[in-house]
């Protein structure tokens, strides 16, 4: 073997990331027939652009001269039911999503306790906020109140989860330590599981508020109270520049919330 | 007879079968040593005391009760007499020294009175004490996750004192710490046991040890009961039955504890 | 000091009385900030249609179940064009992504002034939701899949750029030396030097943006934007609650499966 080896080219290629070749063409050849499929959907009517360029350009050069003013109460009352729904939705929100992520983390739960919650976890992490709202507005009207109980929900898919990974990665050992103190099923919680989670409790707490706040601009175009629905009233009646400062508006406080929420995360750690 | 084990058996759903038929029995304030190899069951042995584990058949009777039937409230009373002692020191990292020492109340308190914090003046003054017995007065408000090895198993000793238990369950107290440290955590263990008139059961692999502090020996293989006498008796030929390999001075070479990174302050 | 001794025996406080101090005060701004905004909220809404939900949920449950099987083949076909908008928004946001997070990275960036505008160009696309991006859009190129796209893709782009930017700034430079100091080109450079240190974060991110996407996608129907949201507004308005029913067990079963093959991927890359 090693004296064939001397006279024939030893020859080396990067190993395929898929090794067998049939599965290699087929994903590729897959990849080809869904790209070309999908892409057929997506139809671009250029005569509708063209007429739509000009919604576009008014757009444009109405964030150039944005309108505060005119309908100024009206955003002001939006951006306070946006903050205050934020404050009470995310609080709220972690008060009901604490027990919840206890029962679904596995290490401390009986199983179908943990079932149970994963499922309803599961379900408000699957539909997005705006579905949430719809549904809310719908059973209890227009206004905040659907916008508050949207953004608990939210909050409670989001921290409940997250808490929750975050409680089945503690330390085994000193659970196992505390219960062995002869400590009840809440003892254990508070001495042996609470100091383990509680700085990134703390973490989670204060990025939930940010993300909340964003989900408060947004829902009101739905119906759901807040700056959003300020914004879609402006937008139905192609009234940009009231529309461009309301978006101005939300951009700037989102980008405080999100530099607030990470310089105080920064400073946890 | 303080601890009474009889036919203790335990069969891991997987099939596996840790211990078979164990009978011992332990007197009040008796240091015991529990040597054998890695998987003779000294691990689940100590844990079916207390119950962590769960035996499959068998009594464990401590002080008359059969802890193998109590249900979860008669358990965790149960606990209380019994403190455990855990290899890698098992503190809530995030939580003070005093925090964790007064742990060991738990089972003493209510839930409010323990989420508050509030304790009985008496536990803290018997926290205190411990903790300057064993050295750690100034450290009382410290994280725990400053300390260095050997600071984390006194805590975890004062912890496991603090129970006023009758019965200290040690699992391989000195595995995780460098040969000096380690005959101090088990001198400690030694004096504050007599000093409390506590019996212990002391799981350790390091045989040397185990023959310089405890009054007696227990040797476990294969889940079983092979040896049980006065450090004395613990000759070559004993040891050749519990860890069955042919030179037994080899095996307890690779058991010895190593030195394991110990954290400065 | 926590521990103080006195006739009864020590005692001790968990936090001295100045941590005790500040922490009540948070917990009462925090508690006299929900009060307030209570109120403000308690002003805004109005009650009688409150006192009315739950007979409504209830009602509205109800009639949710059974679920209208007939429905599943629209739900599904709206499902495709859902599925489309994510693939082709998150491929549009990367196109984007990648020649402004080498703008954005401090190690790569040709000059400090073209950074701080790629750092804005990226932070507008993250402070904008996907949904306010599709309103605006729909009435520039019109209704459908193709406002979607782009929508999912601008709003996209932020996030993927924050990230790739971040890794290209953590990069290892002692590689990156040892392949220079073969003599290989700019190019050589990049492919033997930076793609292996960034290929898993761009994978990952990728990946990951698309699962979000897939629920993004889900509500821009709603606007216009193509996809199964435009179903499921339209089965509101019409009080097809049992069609509703479907549209949402069609959306969970997609999301649910969007995140087994997005986590299965990451953990594939890493």
């Amino acid at each position: 073997m090693a004296e064939e080896n001397t006279y024939k080219l030893k020859t080396w290629s990067k190993p395929p990331l898929i090794r067998a070749a049939w599965l290699r063409w087929l994903v590729l050849v897959g990849t080809l027939v869904y790209l070309f499929a999908a892409g057929r959907t997506i139809e671009v009517n250029f005569s509708r652009i063209s007429r739509g360029l000009d919604h576009g350009v008014a757009m444009v050069s109405a964030f150039l001269q944005p309108d505060f003013t005119s309908r100024g109460s009206h955003i002001v009352v939006g951006v306070l039911e946006s903050l205050t729904m934020t404050v009470v939705g995310t609080i709220v929100g972690i008060i009901i999503a604490v027990p919840i992520s206890l029962g679904a983390a596995r290490n401390i739960s009986p199983l179908p306790i943990y079932m149970f919650c994963r499922f309803f976890l599961m379900v408000l992490r699957s539909l997005h906020v705006v579905i949430l709202a719809l549904l809310f507005v719908i059973m209890f009207g227009f206004g905040p109140f659907a916008g508050v109980l949207t953004i608990i929900f939210n909050g409670v898919g989001f921290i409940g989860k997250l808490l929750a990974e975050g409680i089945e990665n503690i330390n085994k050992k000193s659970l196992e330590a505390v219960r062995a103190s002869g400590a009840s099923w809440p003892q254990v919680v508070i001495y042996g599981v609470w100091p383990q989670i509680a700085a990134r409790f703390t973490g989670l707490s204060i990025y939930r508020a940010d993300q909340a706040f964003r989900e408060s601009t947004v829902i009101g175009l739905v119906g759901a109270g807040g700056v959003g629905a300020v914004l879609n009233t402006a937008l139905g009646r192609y009234d940009y520049n009231t529309g461009a400062a309301i978006l101005i508006v939300i951009i700037v406080m989102v980008l405080i919330g999100e530099y607030v929420s990470s310089s105080l995360r920064g400073r946890l750690t | 007879m303080l601890l009474q084990i009889n036919n203790l058996e335990k069969k891991y759903k997987n099939g596996l079968v840790a211990l078979k038929s164990i009978n011992l029995s332990v007197p009040e304030g008796e240091v015991m040593a529990l040597i054998g190899p890695s998987g003779a069951g000294k691990s689940t042995f100590i844990r079916c005391i207390n119950r962590l584990v769960e035996p499959t058949a068998g009594e464990v009777i401590l002080d008359g009760t059969n802890i193998c039937i109590l249900g979860s409230r008669g358990l965790r009373s149960a606990r209380k007499s019994i403190g455990m002692i855990f290899q890698e020191y098992a503190l809530v990292e995030q939580l003070s020294v005093m925090e964790n020492v007064l742990t060991g109340r738990l089972g003493y308190i209510g839930f409010w009175k323990s989420a508050w914090r509030r304790f009985h003046p008496n536990d803290i003054d018997k926290a205190v004490r411990l903790l300057e017995r064993l050295g750690l007065k100034d450290y009382i408000d410290t994280r725990a996750d400053r300390l260095s090895g050997g600071q984390r198993q006194r805590v975890g000793i004062a912890r496991a004192l603090l129970q006023n238990p009758k019965l200290l369950l040690i699992d391989e107290p000195t595995a995780s710490l460098d040969p000096k440290t380690a005959r101090d955590i088990m001198r400690l263990i030694v004096e504050l046991a007599h000093e409390h008139n506590v019996a212990a059961i002391i799981n350790i692999h390091d045989v040397t040890l185990a023959k310089a502090y405890a009054k007696r020996i227990v040797g476990l293989s294969g889940g079983e009961v092979v040896f049980d006498g006065v450090p004395q008796q613990l000759d070559d030929d004993s040891l050749t039955v519990i860890y069955g390999s042919e030179s037994w001075s080899d095996k307890h070479q690779e058991d010895s504890p190593e030195p394991l990174h110990e954290i400065k302050e | 000091m926590p521990v103080t001794q006195t006739q009864q025996g020590s005692r001790w406080v968990r936090h001295s009385s100045r941590d005790v101090l500040v922490r009540y005060t948070v917990l009462l701004l925090t508690l006299v900030a929900f009060i307030v905004a209570m109120r403000f909220i308690s002003g805004q809404t109005m009650w009688v249609f409150v006192s009315d939900a739950p007979r409504q949920a209830a009602d509205f449950t109800a009639r949710m179940f059974p679920p209208d099987i007939g429905f599943f083949p629209r739900a599904v076909a709206a499902l495709w064009e859902t599925i489309n908008i994510a693939v082709f928004g998150t491929i549009l946001g990367v196109i984007i992504a990648l020649p402004l997070a080498i703008l954005c990275a401090k190690n790569t960036t040709p000059h400090s002034s073209i950074r701080a505008v790629a750092l804005t160009l990226s932070a507008a696309s993250r402070s904008v939701t996907s949904l306010i991006w599709a309103l605006l859009l729909v009435q520039v190129v019109g209704p459908g899949l193709l406002a979607g796209v782009l929508a999912v893709g601008i709003r996209s782009v932020g996030m993927i750029t924050k990230i790739l930017y971040e890794t290209i700034e953590e990069i290892d430079t002692s590689p990156i030396e040892a392949v220079k100091s073969t003599g290989a080109s700019e190019t050589q450079i990049f492919l033997y030097g930076y793609m292996p240190q960034l290929m898993s974060a761009f994978v990952g991110i990728t990946v990951y943006r698309w699962e979000i996407n897939i629920r993004e996608s889900t509500i821009i129907g709603i606007v216009g934007g193509g996809g199964i949201g435009f179903l499921l507004n339209s089965a509101i308005n019409r009080l097809a609650w049992d069609q509703v029913s479907v549209i949402l067990i069609t959306i969970l079963a997609c999301v649910f499966f969007a995140e087994i093959v997005s986590a299965k991927i990451r953990a594939a890359v890493n």
